[in-house]
């Protein structure tokens, strides 16, 4: 019994600093951490909206946008960009869930004619080389100026009028779903997305 | 064994990639260039000072009986530590290194040389050891990176070595090219190594 206490209190001792130290760590990085991630995500943002002058990391509207797997709520963020208070741009966020490897992040950038501005890939976990080619310029730039009403949204493989990349449709193929079924949820919630007050 | 054979050790006798073979998770799958490797070298190589400095101060304090779990608490803590860092200070480093910083936890080179060395010699010495294994284990990986995103990419760290013409081999950044390329590196050492005898 005497040996049994011995191990338990060496255990918890270990276990206990390590907290301790984890949790001081924790408090130096938390405000590092923030900044880093919402400088990211305002780059994001910014790389696929017209020029504005506001800061739309601030101005968003929060939808939910559906349910996962297990019934619970799936929020959407919508950023929206504005120049000299007029409304120029709406940004957010699709995930394609049917990549090759992993959750594909796409931040989709808006006008206010609906048309895509730019498209950005956020992370993915896809095949080095192959498809993660998604992420090269020139795809990307396939999702430039078009909208629901000006394009098949298939890749040309099953039909559609998007370049797939050779030897990885899948990739292509997931994100163009997504962005797709972005742009509908847009156009089905608009006057919410627009009209919502900013934090 | 002097400190200074302590660290030269894990550069070349016991190097814990070439000669031990360790930690082949990590080596393989993160060195598709060679700032990949280096970033992923020195990040282990902090977390294993940091865990012989703790695991061999307190080789006196913890039973043998829990000696694993404690090992793997002491290493996981120090590994978040990096991984906060990180996240903090170098995020690009951090995005491209992903899900590889939380497994350096289970990189059976750290939790070897606590279990193999740190437990059972004097901090200072496994300091040096520690310092010598991650030189060595950053040195392969940087070499292993560097190979590989020259064949499959045409470029070391980023910059450009033969030039835009060049047809990448995609091979080289896929997991078969990792073991390619270590297999023949291995081969290449132990030539090398034959012939010093």
């Amino acid at each position: 019994m005497k040996e049994f206490s011995r191990l338990l209190i060496t255990l918890t001792v270990v276990a206990v600093s390590a907290g301790m130290l984890l949790s001081m760590m924790e408090s130096v990085t938390r405000e590092p951490i923030a900044t880093q991630r919402s400088i990211q995500q305002l780059k994001a943002i910014s790389a696929v909206l017209p020029q504005f002058d506001n800061s739309p990391d601030t101005d968003v509207a929060v939808l939910q946008s559906g349910t996962d797997k297990k019934g619970n709520p799936v929020q959407t963020t919508f950023f929206r960009a504005r120049l000299a208070d007029q409304l120029v741009g709406v940004a957010f966020k699709v995930i394609a869930a049917d990549g090759y490897s992993g959750n594909i992040e796409v931040m989709v950038g808006l006008d206010t004619a609906e048309n895509i501005v730019a498209i950005e890939i956020l992370a993915h976990a896809e095949t080095p080389g192959l498809g993660s080619l998604i992420s090269d310029q020139w795809f990307k730039d396939l999702f430039r100026d078009r909208n629901l009403d000006n394009t098949d949204w298939r890749v040309k493989k099953d039909g559609g009028e998007i370049d797939q990349i050779t030897g990885a449709t899948i990739s292509p193929r997931a994100i163009v779903a997504a962005v797709k079924q972005g742009l509908e949820f847009y156009r089905q919630h608009r006057q919410q997305i627009v009209a919502a007050q900013g934090e | 064994m002097s400190l200074v054979a302590e660290f030269n050790k894990g550069i070349w006798d016991k190097n814990p990639v070439f000669k031990l073979v360790l930690g082949m998770c990590p080596i393989l799958a993160v060195t598709t260039s060679a700032e990949n490797g280096l970033g992923m070298g020195l990040a282990t190589t902090f977390v294993l000072i940091c865990s012989n400095i703790v695991v061999s101060t307190m080789r006196k304090m913890i039973p043998s009986e829990v000696r694993i779990p404690a090992f793997t608490i002491i290493i996981a803590t120090f590994v978040t530590v990096v991984q906060l860092g990180m996240e903090a200070w170098v995020y690009d480093l951090y995005q491209a290194l992903g899900i590889f910083i939380p497994l350096i936890v289970v990189n059976c080179l750290i939790l070897g040389r606590a279990e193999g060395f740190a437990s059972k010699n004097p901090v200072l010495d496994s300091i040096f050891d520690g310092a010598g294994m991650g030189v060595g284990f950053t040195l392969a990986l940087f070499t292993l990176g560097a190979i590989r995103e020259l064949f499959g990419s045409g470029a070391i760290l980023g910059f450009p070595i033969f030039g835009a013409g060049y047809p990448p081999i995609l091979l080289m950044i896929l997991p078969p090219g990792a073991f390619i390329t270590l297999g023949l590196l291995l081969a290449a050492l132990n030539k090398v190594a034959d012939r010093k005898v």
